[in-house]
C-alpha cells in the first residue's frame, strides 16, 4: 500500500537531503494584528513537522501561505526550489500539484459521490484517465477504510468519515507535502482516533513531507520528527518531540503543553 | 347572469392557440432569464470594473422600468434601427431580458452562500478555475436557488398578458378577442383564469420536480 501515496517526483533523491520548503523573514497582517512575524523557517524532504501553540499565534496562516490560499505581506516562500509570491500562474500550478492539504472543516465537495470527490482533480488535473483515476481512488478508500463508502455522499457519512475521505482526496493527488490543519478539531471526540490513526500509518508507510497543526499532543509526539512552538507569530522554540514535551525551555511553552495535556 | 357551456366550446379553439402562445413566451422566457441571468451573475464578479459597471447599469436599469414600457420599445423602436422581430419573439425577449436582472440576483445570492472552503479545496487541488466554478461552484449555488428561480416562473407566467400590448394572442389576448365577437365575457375569461392556476400549478411541481433531483 506505501507504493501507492508515494509523491509523483522521485522523493527518495530528496529525503533527508534538503529543504523542501523555506519561509525567509515572511511577515502576515490582518489589518493591525500581526499574525506572523518575520518569521523563518525550513522543512526538510520528508520530515514531519508539527505546529503547536495557542490559537491565533500563525499556526494555519503558514499552511494557508504555502497552499497559495493567502499571500504574505513581507518574505519569501519556497517550495522544491520555487519561489512563491511573486510567481507566474504557471509556477504556482506546479507548486500546488506538489501539495495537498486536509481542512478542518473537510470541505468536501458535497455534490459529488466520495469516488468522484477523489478522482475529480487527477482526472482534471494530472490528466489520468478514469479508470487509472477510480482504481488510485478505490485503494485509497480502502487505505482510509471507506471501500464500502464509495458511492456515498459526504452529507451520508459521519464527520471523521468525512475527514478521511478528505485525507484520500489529498493523498490521490500523489503530493510531495501534506499540510494538516486541525483535521480533529470538528471532530466529535470518539471520531478522532479513526483519523489520528489512518494520519499515523501515513506518516509510517511513506515519504510524504508532513506539516501537521494540531491539538492531539500524543499525536504530534508519535509522527514528529520535529515540533515548533508557536507563540504570536513567531517560533519561540524548536526541538524533537521528546524533548518539547518532556523537558521544554520557555515558560511559555511549558505554560501552554501544561494547559492542553 | 348565466353561464353558458355552449360560449366554452366556441371558445376552446381560440382557447387552445392563445394556451400555446402563453406556454412558449413562459418556457422560453423561463430559459432566457435563467441563462441571462447566470451570465450577468458571472459578469458582476469579473475583477474589472470596465465590465461590472457596464453590466450594473444596464440591469439596474431594465430591473427598474416597467416590462410594459420594455416591450413597446423593444416593438416599436427597433424597427426603426433596422431590427424587425416578431411579435412573440419581442415579447419572449423582452420577458427574459426583464427576468433575468431578477434571476442574476438570485443566482449571486446563491454563489456567495457556497461557502468558502469549497474554493479554498478547489485551489489545494489545483483545479481550474473554470471547472471550479462548472462541477463544484454552480452545481451547489444552482441547487439552493432552485426555489427562489421557482417564484419568478410563476411571476413570468403572470406576466405572459402583457404582450397583448404589443399585438401577442396569448390567453388573455385570444379571450379578449372572442369576447369582443361574441360579447360573452365570462366564459372565456373565466376558462383562461382556471388555465393560468393550473399552469402556475404544473410549474411549482415541475421545479419542485427539479429541486430533488439536484439535492441529494
Amino acid at each position: 500500500m506505501s507504493t501507492d501515496i508515494q509523491p509523483e517526483q522521485n522523493p527518495l533523491d530528496k529525503r533527508g537531503t534538503g529543504e523542501l520548503i523555506r519561509l525567509d523573514q515572511v511577515t502576515k497582517r490582518f489589518g493591525d494584528n500581526t499574525v506572523l512575524d518575520h518569521l523563518d523557517f525550513s522543512v526538510e524532504a520528508g520530515k514531519h513537522v508539527t505546529l503547536i501553540g495557542p490559537s491565533g499565534s500563525g499556526k494555519t496562516t503558514i499552511l494557508r501561505l504555502l497552499m497559495t490560499l493567502t499571500k504574505p505581506d513581507e518574505g519569501t516562500i519556497t517550495v522544491d526550489g520555487q519561489r512563491l509570491f511573486p510567481a507566474s500562474d504557471k509556477e504556482v500550478r506546479e507548486v500546488r500539484k506538489k501539495i495537498g492539504m486536509v481542512f478542518q472543516q473537510f470541505n468536501l465537495f458535497p455534490n459529488m459521490s466520495v469516488l468522484r470527490n477523489i478522482t475529480e482533480a487527477p482526472v482534471t488535473v494530472l490528466g489520468l484517465s478514469k479508470d487509472e483515476a477510480e482504481a488510485r481512488a478505490r485503494e485509497l478508500v480502502d487505505l482510509v477504510g471507506l471501500a464500502d463508502k464509495c458511492d456515498a455522499y459526504p452529507a451520508q457519512l459521519s464527520g471523521g468519515q468525512q475527514q478521511r475521505v478528505a485525507i484520500a482526496r489529498a493523498l490521490a493527488m500523489r503530493p510531495q507535502v501534506l499540510l494538516l490543519d486541525e483535521v480533529t478539531s470538528a471532530l466529535d471526540p470518539e471520531l478522532v482516533a479513526g483519523v489520528l490513526d489512518v494520519l499515523r500509518d501515513i506518516a509510517r508507510s511513506t515519504d510524504i513531507t508532513m506539516l501537521c497543526v494540531t491539538h492531539e499532543m500524543n499525536f504530534a509526539r508519535d509522527i514528529s520528527d520535529q515540533v515548533l512552538m508557536f507563540d504570536s507569530g513567531r517560533i519561540i522554540e524548536a526541538g524533537a518531540p521528546e524533548k518539547i514535551f518532556s523537558e521544554p525551555e520557555q515558560d511559555r511553552t511549558r505554560e501552554f503543553l501544561s494547559a492542553v495535556l | 347572469m348565466k353561464w353558458d357551456w355552449g360560449a366554452v366550446g366556441d371558445f376552446m379553439p381560440q382557447f387552445w392557440d392563445g394556451l400555446l402562445v402563453t406556454l412558449q413566451a413562459l418556457a422560453l422566457g423561463s430559459v432566457i432569464s435563467f441563462v441571462l441571468g447566470l451570465v450577468w451573475a458571472l459578469l458582476m464578479r469579473a475583477p474589472t470594473r470596465w465590465v461590472t459597471w457596464p453590466v450594473g447599469a444596464v440591469t439596474e436599469f431594465v430591473r427598474n422600468t416597467p416590462l410594459l414600457v420594455q416591450l413597446f420599445f423593444l416593438f416599436y423602436v427597433l424597427p426603426e434601427w433596422g431590427f424587425t422581430f416578431s411579435a412573440l419573439t419581442t415579447g419572449v425577449f423582452a420577458i427574459g431580458l426583464h427576468y433575468s436582472t431578477y434571476t442574476m440576483q438570485v443566482y449571486r445570492a446563491g454563489i456567495e452562500a457556497v461557502p468558502v472552503g469549497q474554493w479554498e479545496a478547489a485551489t489545494a487541488l489545483n483545479l481550474p478555475v473554470a471547472r471550479t466554478w462548472r462541477v463544484v461552484i454552480l452545481p451547489q449555488a444552482i441547487r439552493r436557488v432552485v426555489p427562489a428561480l421557482g417564484n419568478y416562473v410563476i411571476a413570468m407566467l403572470k406576466d405572459t398578458p402583457l404582450l397583448m400590448a404589443i399585438t401577442v394572442l396569448d390567453m388573455l389576448g385570444q379571450a379578449r378577442l372572442f369576447s369582443q365577437e361574441h360579447f360573452q365575457f365570462t366564459e372565456p375569461l373565466t376558462v383562461i383564469g382556471v388555465a393560468f392556476i393550473l399552469i402556475s400549478y404544473l410549474a411549482s411541481l415541475l421545479m419542485r420536480a427539479l429541486e430533488r433531483r439536484l439535492v441529494h
